[in-house]
C-alpha cells in the first residue's frame, strides 16, 4: 500500500494508521471495490481525503495515545462532526466514542456519547466469529445480515443523534453507526465476505457528498456547492 | 447467537499446500490462493493457513503466501508457523494476516502471548495447541504440549498450559489432536472437554474431523469452531454441503 500526503484522487481511500495493525485486510477490500488505497500520514491529508477509514485493531488507551502524539485527533473528530465520508472499523468505532472500560481515564474522541463497556462474560469473550446485525429501517448503510466480529468490547445502547443497528451476544450492543456519511461498524466490514463488500460499496458510492468526489473537481457543477 | 465458524486449514511447505497423517508424510494438495478463493466462494467462515516447515527451517511464515491469499478473500485468515517475537506477528499482520498463532515459541517463552495481546489485542493472539494423550504422570489431564510440529513432547500438561496461555492473553485456542491428525477418526472429544474446563476463550477443534457428526460432536464437547484440511482439499465434502448437514443436526451456521 501506498504513503501518501494526501489521497484526493477520485479513487483514492484513504487510511488512517492507528498503530501497527493488520491495514492490508482494509486495503484489499478497498482495492476489490477499483480503489486505491493510501496510508495518510498527516492531519492535512485526514482533512483533505474524500475517504477516510479508521481502522482498529489494538487498544483504546494505544489508539487514542497514537492519535494524539501524531496529533491527528482533532483532523478525524472534524470530519466526523462534519458527516464526510469516513469509516470507523471495531476499536475505530470505540475510539469515537466519550470513554472505554477498557482504559478508565483515557478520553476518547467523544463524536459519540456513551461508554463503551466489557462484553457479559456470560458468553465467550472475545467474541469471534459470525454474528447477527440488526438495522433498524431508514438506515443508508447499514442492513441486517450476518457479519464477522472480533471483539471484547462495545457500546451498550444507541447514542442519541446516530442511527443504530445492535447486535447481541449475551447483551446487546451497538454494531454499527451512521449519520451522514459516517459509518461506524463494530463488526469487520472488510472481512465479512460478500455482505461486506456490498457495505463497502453502499458507503463508497451513497455517502453525501460522495457523488462529486468521483468528479474532477475542475469539472463540478457550480451549483453542486449549494447541496 | 454466534455462529459455529466452519474453518478450512492450508498447511502449507514451500508455497504449496500439503496434507500428512500425524503432521508426516505429506502430499501435494494444491495452491494456497486457489484452494482459498474456492473455500471461501463454498461459504467457509475463516481460513487458517500454518506453514508447517517454519519452525523447522528456522524462519517466520512465507509473506508472499499470505499475501497472495489475502488479496483473493474477504473473510478472516489466521497464520502461524516460526513466529517467536511480537515483531514476527506484525510482520504477518502486515502482509495480510488478521491474527497470529503461535506454539513452539510459547512453550518455550510464554510471555510472547502476552506481548502480542498487548500490541495486537486478545482476538490476535490464538495459541495453537498440539495436544496428545500422554501416561506421563506429571500430566493429570492425560495430554500433553507438542511443539517443533509435532516432533517434539514437553511433558507439558495441556490443560495446564491452555489455563496459563488465556491468562497470559491468548484470544483464541487452535486445539489439534496430534493422535487424530489427518486419521478421518473424528475429533479427540476428550482433550476439547479438557481444555473447555480449564479456559474461558474460544476454542477452535482441529485434528480428525472428517463429517458433520464430528463437528456436532466437536462442538457439544465445547468448541466454537471446527477445523479440518484434507476432507476439503480433497472432495469429500464441499463446505456448504457440510453446513447443509451440520444445520440438519442442529448446529448453528452461517448460511
Amino acid at each position: 500500500m501506498s504513503a501518501a500526503r494526501v489521497a484526493t484522487g477520485p479513487e483514492d481511500v484513504g487510511i488512517v494508521p492507528t498503530g501497527v495493525a493488520n491495514l492490508e485486510a482494509v486495503a484489499a477490500a478497498f482495492r476489490r471495490l477499483g480503489k486505491t488505497p493510501r496510508l495518510l500520514d498527516s492531519a492535512t491529508g485526514i482533512s483533505s481525503a474524500n475517504y477516510v477509514v479508521l481502522p482498529g485493531v489494538g487498544s483504546f488507551a494505544g489508539g487514542m495515545a497514537e492519535l494524539r502524539r501524531r496529533g491527528w485527533a482533532e483532523a478525524v473528530r472534524g470530519r466526523v462532526e462534519e458527516g464526510r465520508p469516513t469509516l470507523a472499523i471495531c476499536l475505530g468505532l470505540q475510539l469515537l466514542c466519550e470513554e472505554s472500560e477498557e482504559a478508565p481515564g483515557t478520553a476518547g474522541l467523544g463524536c459519540v456519547p456513551g461508554r463503551v463497556v466489557r462484553l457479559a462474560e456470560s458468553c465467550r469473550v472475545p467474541q469471534l466469529g459470525w454474528n447477527r446485525v440488526a438495522a433498524p429501517a431508514g438506515t443508508v448503510f447499514l442492513r441486517s445480515a450476518v457479519v464477522y466480529y472480533a471483539n471484547s468490547y462495545g457500546l451498550e445502547a444507541g447514542p442519541a443523534g446516530w442511527t443504530a443497528a445492535m447486535g447481541r451476544h449475551g447483551s446487546r450492543f451497538v454494531a454499527g453507526l451512521e449519520r451522514g456519511g459516517v459509518l461506524a461498524c463494530q463488526f469487520h466490514p472488510e472481512l465479512s465476505g460478500k455482505v461486506g463488500a456490498g457495505l463497502l460499496k453502499r458507503w463508497l458510492e451513497e455517502s453525501p457528498g460522495a457523488a462529486e468526489a468521483f468528479e474532477p473537481r475542475a469539472q463540478r457543477p457550480a451549483l453542486a456547492a449549494a447541496c | 447467537m454466534l455462529n459455529v465458524r466452519v474453518i478450512p486449514c492450508l498447511d502449507v511447505r514451500d508455497g504449496r499446500v500439503v496434507k500428512g497423517v500425524r503432521f508426516d508424510n505429506l502430499a501435494d494438495q494444491g495452491d494456497p490462493a486457489r484452494l482459498a478463493r474456492r473455500y471461501e466462494r463454498e461459504g467457509a467462515d475463516e481460513l487458517v493457513i500454518l506453514d508447517v516447515s517454519a519452525t523447522a527451517e528456522g524462519r517466520v511464515a512465507r509473506f508472499e503466501t499470505v499475501g497472495r491469499v489475502r488479496d483473493e478473500i474477504s473473510i478472516p485468515l489466521t497464520v502461524g508457523g516460526g513466529v517467536r517475537t511480537a515483531e514476527d506477528a506484525g510482520a504477518l499482520l502486515e502482509a495480510g494476516a488478521d491474527r497470529v498463532a503461535v506454539n513452539t515459541a510459547a512453550v518455550e517463552r510464554p510471555e510472547l502471548l502476552s506481548e502480542i495481546a498487548t500490541r495486537f489485542g486478545a482476538q490476535c493472539a490464538v495459541l495453537a495447541l498440539d495436544g496428545g494423550a500422554t501416561s506421563d504422570e506429571a500430566c493429570s489431564s492425560g495430554f500433553e504440549v507438542l511443539t517443533h510440529s509435532g516432533s517434539r513432547r514437553t511433558g507439558l500438561d495441556a490443560a495446564e498450559w491452555g489455563r496459563r496461555a488465556a491468562e497470559l492473553g491468548a484470544g483464541e485456542i487452535l486445539l489439534t489432536s496430534f493422535d487424530r491428525d489427518g486419521t478421518r477418526s473424528g475429533y479427540d472429544l476428550a482433550l476439547i472437554g479438557i481444555i473447555r474446563e480449564a479456559v474461558p476463550v474460544p476454542i477452535v477443534a482441529s485434528g480428525g474431523g472428517a463429517h458433520a457428526g464430528h463437528m456436532c460432536a466437536a462442538v457439544e464437547a465445547g468448541a466454537d469452531a471446527v477445523l479440518a484440511a484434507s476432507i476439503f482439499h480433497q472432495g469429500d465434502w464441499s463446505i456448504g454441503r457440510l453446513k447443509d448437514r451440520l444445520q440438519q443436526l442442529g448446529v448453528a451456521v452461517r448460511r
